[in-house]
This record gives C-alpha cells, structure tokens and sequence, in this order.
C-alpha cells in the first residue's frame, strides 16, 4: 500500500543498519526509549533490534494505552455493564485486559453484560440514538489519539440532545508519562534508567505537534526523534538520535514530516480543550499516580459523564505481586526478567499490562523475540 | 491501539464523512478534526477519524534520503 510499503524497503533497511553502524562509536553505549507500542511493535516484529550494533540498546516505554490502563478502571466499566445494565461500547484492545476477581470485558460479556465492541466513538452514538430505552456508555481509553474522536462524539451527542449516552473518561496524556519516567522516585529505587534519548510518538504527534518535547530536550537534556510506525522511520529515527549524541546536541527533530508538523492538528486540540480539562490526579498502571495525566470531562458537558451520572468511585487494585510492568515500562528491567515471563503470563492468559496488548513490552517480546535468548 | 494508516479519501459525503481506499477496502470514515481536504488526498485514520493530511512532498523527501543511503550503503551490506 502506498506510504507503507516504501517504508518497509528490506533492502534500504539494510542501507541504514549499515549508516548506524558507521556512525556509532564503539567507544560508546546508546540507549535509546521508543516510548509508543507502535514502535515497540514495529521494532519486534521486523527485528529491527538484530540490524542494530551491539552498543545501540532500545529500550520499550510506556505508550501502550491498553497496557497503561489501570485495573480499577476496567473494573468499573465491568460494574457499569454487571450492576447498573448499561450498554457498554468499548476498542476492541480492551476486552481483555485482566481485571479484578479474574474478569475482563470479555468475560462479563459472557456473563450477561451487554458489552460492544466498536470501531469508533462515532458508532457508540449511533447505538444510543437507536436505542433511547437503554443507556449506552462509551468507555473511551486512548491518548491524544483517540481523545479528539471522543471529543467530536460527546458534542455530536449535545447536539442530538441525547439522554442515554455518556462516556467513562479514561483519556491519558503522552508528555506526562514521560516526565514521570525522567523524574520519577521508582527510577531511584531501580536504579537509573541510562537513557540518551527518545523515540517520539508517531500519530499522536500528528495531533500535538513536536512542540510539546521541546521541554523534554530543554530542561533533561535529552534528544528525542519523532518516527513514523514503519521499519526504516524507526532505524532512521536511532540513526537522527545516534548523531544527536555524538554531537552532543539535545534537540527535537522530526523524522516523520510527512504527517507531524511542529504545531499539530489545531482544529482537533481546540476541540478536546473545548470538552475536557485536566485532572489533577489519575493512576496509570505500572506507573502509579501521576499529577496532570489524564483529562476529565468539562462541567458544561457534565450530562454526558459517566463517572457523574453512576454511582462509580475508583478503586485502584494493586497489580501481581511478581509482575514487573512498573520496572519494564520505564526500562529498568526487561521481559524475559519477569518470573511469570512465558510461563505464568502469556498472552492467552496475560496477568500483567504489558502482556495485553501487542504493542505492549512483554507480548512483542513473547510473539517475535522469545527465542532469540535461548 | 495507536495505530493508524494512511488512506486514500476517494469520495466526499455529506456530515464531514468522506470514503478511503484501504487497499480495495472502502470504508466510511470522519472528516472532522480535518479541514480541506479533496478527493486523492491521503490522511491518516485512526479509529474511524481521519486525524491529519499526509504531506506528499515530505513523504517524497525522506524516500529519497532512504533511496540515497541504499544506493551508498546496499552493496558493502549485501557482500
Ligand atoms: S511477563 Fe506478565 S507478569 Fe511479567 S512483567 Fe510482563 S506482563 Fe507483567
């Protein structure tokens, strides 16, 4: 398909792996966070981590938003469908993911919850619309990516006027999960995470632009590259960081031109300011409480907040005492370091976050890499 | 769950919906969080929503600085 196949040019991959291997230093490691699940997928599944030399070390971040939502979320989706006999539409990348006492969406759809996949927000709507004797609740989850849709459905639905349809807010926000990885008290229990630099989002800088990073270069110090999803955006976007640090230069440069620009999609971010607003606290899983992560719906649109119209307070549930998302997802350990790794924790069978989805750290690792170690 | 693709708009509807051509998939699709856009554009979508234009010119010039790097690269990698 055009604008994707170009990008997965075996043979240009080549190319580079070779131009990285000329300009890496020997004298020198690199580590480098791809901090998107889409990079994490891309780097797994085309192998991109055995064209790169020895000393260049990629490390997967948080940006899964299945693996980062936290399991008292999913919990009260389950409640809204179980107790209060809503409607429940949801992606489809959350159906599984583990909740309290063994369930998931998956399985309280089995037992009697009427919960729907959907494709977009938009579809969401159009089921309340169909079915004014039933409350429809869109669980929306998702980054900056999939903030704005939810934004356009919660004002489609004040236009409509409608009654039954609301939405439980679970939008998170990129810049700070990265911050709390710089900067967090977990990396001084860890250890330090020894990172030279950032992958940047793909799509979600579509939305926000590069501009939002320009902080993270200022202030820590360090590069960060915004890559396209595709095999070769990816090595280009190490082979931009290798030479940032080699230059000793921390700066944000943007590999994915084609669809980022500095400001971002202006139309989309007024949009998602008109309809939501900070909150001041909200938990991620694996990364704990995060001050001014997530958005909340504003009071104008408080009609269609699920959180306000059901009884719903928040429970946050600890995750297994052996997993270690925390540590993986701001790169302090790796998959294959987990106990339950394979054995316990498949994705099948997923007790962790990053088992979840594919994007996340330990299902790309289990689907591409597993037996690389061996 | 991030991820999205780029898409071919070839038919524009009423309500901000427009068709893509998803490799001889057509699918219904949002316009609106995009503003401009004519048929033969490409956009990236996501969840159903065209999340911004796709720049021709600038996919064109990091294809040539890929294509330059096989050209100088490709043999001494191959052999
Ligand atoms: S293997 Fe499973 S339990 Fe272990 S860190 Fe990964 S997701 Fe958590």
């Amino acid at each position: 398909m055009k604008y994707i196949d170009e990008f997965r040019d075996g043979e240009v991959a080549r190319g580079l792996a070779e131009a990285i291997r000329r300009e890496a230093n020997p004298e020198r490691r690199y580590h480098f966070m791809e901090f998107c699940g889409g990079h994490t997928h891309a780097i797994s599944r085309y192998g991109v981590s055995d064209l790169l030399p020895d000393n260049v070390k990629m490390i997967h971040g948080p940006g899964c938003p299945v693996c980062v939502l936290p399991i008292g979320r999913v919990d009260q989706a389950i409640r809204l469908a179980l107790e209060n006999g809503v409607t429940l539409c949801t992606y489809g990348d959350c159906l599984r993911v583990p909740a309290s006492d063994s369930l998931s969406l998956l399985k309280a759809k089995a037992r009697g919850g009427d919960i729907r996949m959907v494709y977009s927000s938009a579809d969401a709507v159009a089921l309340a619309q169909k079915n004014p004797d039933k409350q429809v609740v869109f669980f929306a989850i998702g980054f900056e990516t999939t903030t704005p849709p939810t934004a356009v459905a919660i004002k489609q639905a004040a236009t409509l006027g409608l009654k039954n349809f609301s939405v439980l807010c679970c939008h998170v926000l990129t810049p700070s999960a990265i911050s709390s990885i710089l900067e967090s008290p977990e990396v001084r229990q860890w250890g330090t995470v020894p990172l030279d630099g950032f992958i940047g989002p793909a799509h979600v800088s579509t939305i926000i632009g590069s501009r939002p990073y320009e902080f993270f270069a200022e202030e820590y110090r360090k590069p960060v590259v915004i890559a396209g999803f595709e095999p070769l955006d990816v090595m280009q976007a190490i082979r931009m960081l290798i030479r940032q640090v080699n230059e000793g230069r921390a700066e944000v440069e943007n590999e994915f031109s084609r669809a980022v620009d500095r400001d971002g999609n202006k139309k989309a971010q007024q949009l998602v300011a008109e309809v939501f607003e900070m909150r001041k606290n909200f938990e991620w899983r694996g990364l704990n409480i995060l001050p001014y992560s997530a958005l909340r719906i504003r009071s104008q649109f408080a009609e269609f907040d699920a959180e306000k119209r059901f009884p719903l307070d928040y429970q946050p549930v600890p995750d297994h005492k052996a997993c270690e998302c925390g540590a993986i997802l701001r790169g302090v350990k790796r998959p294959q370091d987990c106990k339950l790794f394979g054995t316990v924790c498949t994705p099948e069978n997923p007790i962790g976050s990053c088992m979840v989805s594919s994007e996340g750290a330990c299902a790309a690792h289990y689907t591409y890499g597993r037996y690389k170690d061996v | 769950m991030c991820l999205a693709i780029p898409a071919r708009i070839v038919e524009l509807r009423s309500d901000d919906l427009a068709v893509v051509d998803l490799a001889g998939v057509k699918k219904e699709i949002s316009l609106a969080l995009v503003d401009n856009v004519v048929v033969g554009d490409y956009v990236i979508v996501h969840v159903g929503y065209a999340l911004n234009k796709l720049d021709p010119e600038e996919a064109a010039k990091t294809l040539a600085l890929f294509a330059e790097l096989g050209q100088l690269d490709a043999p001494s990698a191959v052999h």
